[in-house]
């Protein structure tokens, strides 16, 4: 499991790639979702 | 008019879009998540290590899916606020403006995974060769076509505006796609394109392309409800 995490050496590429990726996705729904709450009102 | 062209333009009215919008959304949303999962899954465990790049190749399942998005969405928008143009269709404008910051997020995915793919593999993180320029100059044609959205007030005449500069934007995108062929880059050529077989083992392009239907469906979804909440403020 260690060295799935470790992904060869290029865990800090590999994860700050995906990491942002996914972080920045779920930022973009969270804000949809204010909008959408909000507009509702 | 015919029956048929009056079928299309039923939908038009964003009265009626609006319930088929949620529907829409709401099916792409679950099909996002699953595509995502099925493609992680392929990705991470089942994919083979690259024999030159090690697992720091892993990063092209989220890189090459973000990049075409970047280019079709960019596309999308434009031919919405051509259509808007043609037409004065409100709904064609509100698909335009709803497409805009997905497009933007996933050009912006695309420079940040492959500048952390870089620095392993070209050991730099940038470098201002053609393909990377032309995506830094789509970046700023996203928000260049949202500035000039929020800037102006009148809505008529920012959806014009931002028509015009979105259309006019368009020709980056050939740009970006022929880059790697047009100059000398330090970015490799396309290993998928239209014109021949992948150029990789079929479950790293397996994997490539369930990421790449899971950042479709994410678009749709994401754009189908940006839309409804266009159609909700704009009614007041």
């Amino acid at each position: 499991m260690s060295e799935f995490f470790a992904m060869g050496g290029y865990a800090f590429f590999v994860w700050g790639a995906y990491g942002v990726t996914f972080a920045l996705l779920a930022v973009e729904v969270f804000l949809l979702m204010k909008r959408k709450r909000e507009t509702k009102t | 008019m015919t029956e048929q062209s009056l079928k299309w333009f039923w939908y038009a009215s964003p009265q009626t879009f609006f319930p088929l919008a949620r529907t829409i959304a709401r099916l792409c949303a679950v099909l996002a998540v699953l595509f995502t999962l099925a493609g992680l899954y392929v990705g991470l465990f089942v994919a083979p290590t690259d024999a030159v790049q090690g697992e720091a190749y892993r990063i092209i399942y989220i890189h090459v899916p973000a990049a075409w998005m970047s280019m079709f969405l960019y596309v999308v928008m434009a031919f919405w606020a051509a259509v808007g143009l043609a037409f004065n269709t409100r709904l064609s404008f509100m698909m335009a403006r709803a497409l805009a910051p997905t497009g933007a997020l996933f050009t912006f995915i695309a420079l940040w995974t492959g500048s952390l793919w870089g620095r392993p593999t070209w050991g730099t993180y940038w470098v201002w060769d053609a393909r990377l320029t032309s995506e830094l100059v789509l970046l700023f044609l996203y928000f260049g076509y949202m500035a000039l959205q929020a800037s102006i007030d009148d809505r008529r005449r920012a959806d014009r505006a931002g028509a015009v500069l979105a259309i006019v934007g368009v020709v980056n995108v050939p740009i970006i796609y022929y880059s790697v062929k047009w100059w000398n880059t330090l970015h490799q050529g396309a290993s998928v394109s239209f014109n021949k077989a992948p150029s990789m083992a079929a479950t790293m392009f397996t994997g490539m392309i369930l990421m790449a239907l899971a950042f479709w469906m994410y678009s749709i979804a994401v754009a189908m409800i940006r839309v409804r909440c266009e159609i909700l403020e704009n009614q007041s």
